[in-house]
């Protein structure tokens, strides 16, 4: 009987050497410790043998049946082992391929920049103000201190709306932001007429030019304005706050210059210009050479619109400035054609 | 204005300062120098790393190869008909060169010239502009033989020294140009390109310019004698009266007379400056009004004398101002015939108009080559009136860019005699004693006074008043102290400073300007910060622009400006908002539908994409006659295409139709927290199709509309096949509705889900049984979703097959199959009863 044993453990050992995958694993299980296996016929054999014969073969039936299940297990490891090599060598992804995309969504570049620009204005304590696109002569024009006639609407092609019987205050398109200041101070004055309130606002909109549609000029562009008045603010307050808004818009090393210049609704009033962040002012194609973008104009409020908003320019005194957030992208973004921003190709909207 | 650097040192010492300096200071105090042209000075070099400061053009001179030579000798050239010889003298040594300049060619063989011409004359070597290209094209001087005759150098033309374009003669020089110096000394200059401000119109001449150049640059101005040298002859006041009929019009006019002039071309070094300021030069005469002008100031207008003395008969010349009457005829010196307005200005003599004033001359009386004696006309005028003028005429000119921005009468009779000297210098002429001088409105330079607290006040700045004063003399201000107070009067060469507390700040912008802006330290605001108030309506519109992306939607930006046939495609309207100056017709009106702009918009794209999602949140214009529009915000969307992205394994996707935009909507305005919403069919929106659109209310408010394009809509635009949904929403409307902010709480007791189908006939609406369920579910019923809508025959012709997937959940303990089952029958029967529904098995 021993040798029979032996015999048995000898051939399901030199089966199971044959054997390298999984199913084979299983069939040799089957064969060699399964329920009509011949080690199986052994043990259900026990009872017919003596009883002194009994323990000797049980114990040895017992040892091949432990030794053939660590050889299975030992087995099975290791075909499974080669299998998962098998698959993890086959399974290769060409990741070049590729990926499957969304039809996603995306803000206008310019509320992109334009919230930039809010988000910066928001925590200086500027806070938004809107108003209307049409507007009359007075709001655009005389309260801002451009009297009917004057040179300085030369600055500012207009577009007219069609209207009759209305003297020297047509309608038409704003050409700036810069209603909405009177539009704020009247508002602002109008809570408390005899000491009316301080002032800081964000103003934002399209404005309206009469210009000729090409690759450097639109009909319609955005700006923001930034509008502070009070009782004790000064140019040098404005150049702390143009320098804050610089570095945070354009970098902590954002060199600035301040330019005198002239805009009827401030005085003084003052170009501010930015070290070219393209060429770092080394001088390129985007600053046309002069290593300096102007980015903004800015000014003390003039007399005269204070006057106009209902705040004493005898005590109270304010700044204001304003930027093209489409001009900002153009720079920093390189786009050569302001019409791309109201052409809305999907092309250019998808790059931002 | 374009100034030569040369010019600018008659006025000011520029020693010790770079171009660039010069350039510099004068961009930061206002006059921005839009480029630099070098015209024999040495341009810049630039390192690498170093940093350029302006827009640059123009080439420096080589102060040893190029030099003033005189011409001796003109020969001709022994194989070459066109071409001459010249023997010339540089200074050092004989010279031999080849020209074909025409304008020496006539003395070609005539020996030794009594008289040497001095020229710029290249060495071998030099790097100048190709006078025979096309543009500006560098070339450097090289030895050749040209038939025959060794040529390795040349006498220039000014194309080749880069002074103009012109390329036709060479340049003669001035008769006192000293042989052998180097050119860049002689006449070596720099262009300074400056944008004059509308506000500093004083600064639109070379003394302007030097004057704040001194100002900013702590120098002195220097005063040049405006003086003719010597006058004789008759008195021009026993020849010439005026008569000024509107003084408010014409402040005041001045007449000089000069006799005897000889009409020639003006001096090289006159002609290169005028060129190089932009104005081409045309005689002695002609010449000295611009030049004077463009040095002084002051436009000034030269008639011929005789011609008006012949006009005036035996009687004295009266030079009369007036407005031109309506529909009166002008010939002006452009040869145009004008027809005038009564806003017009007229300057006239008794027989009639001569020029239309501050603007152009007339035709008549302008000098002419047989001209000998000359009036010379200096005056000042209303400001306004010349800028309509020249406007309304198209006639921008040098003369009136300079009235229409303010000239001081003040001006006028420096002008003028700065202007008769100059006729005398160049053109020999001898002036006549006095001016005709009528001033009947002087103006009242503005007085203003300002403290130390102003200056402080505005500009943030402790300044004496001692050091303001200095500040302000610099710019000629006459200021005097008394009492802590600074009184500050305004110099009579600029009209831009006014009174009371404007003409306080315009004073603190020339102090801040002097001081300069760079020295004016940068501060925090110490005044309080405001309330801070937000503005929700802004808030409001970005969070929906947010939502609309999340949801996958693309923004888009249109013009405002739109046609009322491009519009009314999408929705007609009879009245708009009509441009009374649109650029184009397609920019006639301000748009009304936000739905026609984001469709504009997708029929551009339509090629470029398999898909769009497309929307715009902005503000449409009803027009009130005569009156300011309203200007409701609105939402607008457009959808189209592919509802799948495609891949390289992902080739078919079903298109968008009416249920993508439901579901983008549905979700938005949950998004806004806005309840209670309903969706019912509607006919009555002509651009959608009557069976595939929907009005939408929050309560019993019309928010919006929605649906696919009606088809015969979208057969007037290019815009694929596949379904265009659309939808426009009214978001002042719903901005005004209240939110809901409360949350449900989530139960902790475990759900159970189950399915249910009902056939019912396909009359009965979806939204009807799923409130049926809800109602009947109570509270239930947590979760009702429809997940299956089904038709076929088995089910029955006229029927659908409505199927849910349902939540069951009790809030306070654990729901069984039993209770369950008990929802669900009471479910089953009331949507038998309600609408003859049926449990499908």
């Amino acid at each position: 009987m021993q040798d029979k044993l032996n015999e048995i453990e000898k051939a399901a050992l030199a089966a199971l050497a044959e054997v390298n995958d999984p199913a084979a694993v299983e069939a040799w299980r089957v064969t060699h410790l399964g329920r009509s296996s011949e080690l199986m016929g052994v043990f259900s054999g026990l009872g017919k043998l003596s009883k002194e014969e009994r323990p000797a073969v049980g114990q040895a039936a017992n040892r091949v049946k432990v030794a053939l299940e660590a050889a299975l297990e030992e087995k099975a490891a290791a075909v499974k082992q080669a299998a998962l090599a098998k698959s993890l060598a086959e399974e290769k992804l060409d990741v070049t391929l590729p990926g499957r995309n969304k039809h996603v969504g995306r803000l206008h570049p310019s509320t992109q920049q334009l919230r930039r620009v809010l988000a910066i204005l928001a925590e200086m304590g500027f806070q938004v103000f809107t108003s209307r696109e049409v507007e009359t002569d007075e709001y655009n024009f005389q309260h801002l201190n451009f009297p009917p006639h004057h040179p300085a609407r030369d600055m500012q092609d207009t577009f007219f709306i069609e209207a009759e019987g209305r003297g020297d205050n047509p309608i038409l398109m704003r050409t700036h932001t810069s209603p909405g200041q009177i539009h704020a101070m009247r508002y602002f004055a109008a809570t408390d007429p005899s000491n009316p309130p301080p002032i800081r606002i964000a103003l934002p909109g399209m404005c309206f030019r009469y210009e000729q549609i090409t690759a450097r000029s639109e009909v319609q562009f955005n700006q923001v304005e930034g509008l502070a008045v009070g009782k004790n603010i000064t140019f040098a307050d404005l150049k702390g706050t143009i320098a804050d808004f610089v570095r945070r818009m354009f970098g902590e090393g954002a060199r600035l210059r301040f330019r005198a210049s002239y805009f009827p609704f401030t005085e003084p009033s003052a170009e501010v210009d930015v070290e070219c962040f393209v060429c770092g002012g080394k001088g390129c194609q985007v600053c046309k050479n002069s290593g300096w973008l102007e980015i903004l104009g800015c000014g003390m409020v003039h007399p005269n619109v204070l006057i106009a908003g209902g705040y004493d320019p005898k005590v109270y005194s304010g700044y204001a400035w304003g930027m093209g957030p489409e001009r900002q992208l153009m720079l920093r973004n390189k786009v050569g054609d302001i019409r791309y921003f109201w052409g809305n190709d999907v092309r250019f909207l998808e790059q931002f | 204005m374009k100034i030569p650097l040369s010019w600018l040192k008659d006025f000011i010492d520029l020693d010790g300062l770079s171009v660039e300096d010069i350039a510099r200071k004068l961009t930061l105090a206002g006059m921005e120098v839009d480029e630099i042209l070098y015209v024999g000075l040495p341009m810049p070099v630039y390192k690498e790393g170093e940093k350029h400061e302006f827009k640059t053009n123009g080439i420096g001179w080589d102060k040893e190869k190029l030099v003033v030579a005189e011409i001796r000798e003109v020969k001709a050239h022994p194989n070459a008909d066109k071409l001459t010889l010249l023997d010339l003298y540089d200074g050092q040594q004989d010279q031999v060169v080849l020209t074909g300049a025409p304008n020496i060619f006539h003395l070609k063989g005539t020996g030794k010239l009594d008289k040497p011409i001095k020229v710029a004359y290249a060495k071998e070597g030099t790097t100048l502009y190709d006078g025979h290209a096309e543009g500006q094209v560098l070339m450097t001087l090289k030895r050749a033989k040209i038939r025959g005759v060794d040529s390795y150098s040349m006498v220039c033309s000014e194309k080749e020294l880069g002074i103009t374009e012109e390329s036709d003669g060479i340049i003669i020089l001035d008769d006192d140009a000293p042989v052998g110096m180097p050119l860049a000394d002689y006449i070596g200059d720099a262009v300074l390109d400056i944008s004059i401000l509308p506000n500093m119109a004083r600064n639109a001449n070379v003394i302007g310019v030097a004057r704040e150049l001194a100002a900013m640059l702590g120098r002195e101005l220097k005063k040049n004698s405006a003086q003719p040298s010597a006058v004789s002859g008759q008195s021009v006041k026993e020849l010439v009266e005026i008569e000024i009929t509107d003084p408010e019009l014409n402040p005041r006019f001045v007449i000089g007379l000069i006799r005897n002039v000889e009409l020639k071309p003006s001096p090289y070094q006159i002609q290169r400056r005028l060129k190089l300021a932009g104005v081409r030069p045309i005689n002695n005469v002609v010449d000295a009004t611009n030049y004077a002008m463009l040095e002084y100031g002051e436009p000034l207008h030269a008639f011929d004398y005789d011609v008006l003395k012949q006009r005036a008969g035996d009687k004295k010349i009266k030079i009369i101002t007036r407005a031109a009457q309506d529909g009166e005829k002008l010939k002006t010196l452009d040869g145009n015939e004008r027809t005038l307005t009564a806003m017009n200005v007229l300057v006239c003599d008794e027989k009639g108009s001569l020029s239309l004033a501050g603007v152009m001359g007339g035709a008549e009386s302008e000098v002419s080559d047989t001209t000998k004696n000359i009036l010379l006309e200096g005056a000042a005028w209303n400001f306004i009136n010349i800028r309509r003028t020249a406007k309304q005429h198209n006639l921008p000119s040098e003369a009136s860019f300079r009235f229409s921005r303010g000239v001081h009468p003040a001006m006028a009779e420096g002008g003028v005699n700065l202007g008769l000297k100059y006729m005398a210098e160049w053109a020999s002429g001898a002036v006549a004693p006095d001016l005709v001088d009528a001033y009947p409105l002087p103006p009242k330079d503005a007085v203003v006074e300002i403290t130390v607290i102003d200056v402080k006040r505005w500009l943030g700045i402790d300044l004496t008043l001692e050091k303001t004063a200095e500040l302000l003399k610099r710019l000629e201000f006459k200021c005097t102290i008394t009492n802590n107070q600074l009184q500050v009067t305004s110099p009579n060469h600029r009209m831009d400073i006014g009174e009371g507390i404007v003409g306080v700040a315009d004073v603190l912008e020339e102090v801040a300007r002097s001081y300069g802006y760079d020295n004016i330290p940068t501060t925090t605001m110490a005044d309080a910060l405001p309330p801070q108030v937000g503005n929700p309506v802004h808030e409001w519109e970005e969070h929906l622009r947010d939502l609309l992306v999340a949801l996958g939607l693309q923004e888009v930006v249109s013009y405002r400006m739109t046609s009322p046939e491009k519009e009314g495609r999408i929705a007609k309207h009879d009245e708009y908002v009509r441009l009374a100056n649109p650029i184009a017709p397609e920019k006639s009106v301000l748009r009304r539908s936000l739905v026609a702009s984001v469709i504009d918009s997708l029929e551009k794209n339509i090629r470029y994409s398999e898909a769009f999602s497309f929307f715009e949140i902005g503000s449409v214009f009803e027009p009130h006659k005569n009156e300011l529009p309203d200007e409701p915000r609105k939402l607008a969307i457009a959808m189209t295409g592919l509802r799948e992205a495609m891949a390289w394994d992902v080739k078919d996707s079903p298109k968008l139709d009416f249920f993508d935009l439901k579901g983008r909507i549905e979700l938005m305005l949950s998004g806004l927290r806005l309840t209670n919403i309903s969706y019912t069919a509607t006919s009555s929106y002509s651009h959608l199709h009557p069976g595939k659109a929907a009005e939408v209310k929050a309560g019993d408010k019309v928010i919006g509309a929605f649906g696919e394009m009606h088809p015969l809509v979208k057969e007037q635009y290019e815009l694929g096949d596949s379904p265009v949904l659309v939808a426009e929403f009214d978001l002042d409307i719903m901005r005004a509705i209240a939110p809901t902010y409360g949350i449900k709480t989530i139960p902790e007791t475990p759900p159970i889900y189950e399915d249910i189908a009902v056939i019912v006939d396909e009359s009965v609406k979806a939204e009807t049984v799923e409130a049926l369920i809800r109602q009947t579910g109570g509270r239930s019923v947590t979760n009702v979703r429809l997940f299956d809508l089904y038709r076929d025959e088995k089910i029955g012709e006229g029927k659908k097959s409505l199927a849910y997937a349902l939540t069951y959940q009790a809030e306070d303990k654990t729901m069984t199959d039993a209770d369950a089952a008990a929802i669900r029958n009471k479910i089953v029967k009331r949507l038998e009863k309600e609408v003859g529904a049926k449990l499908r098995s």
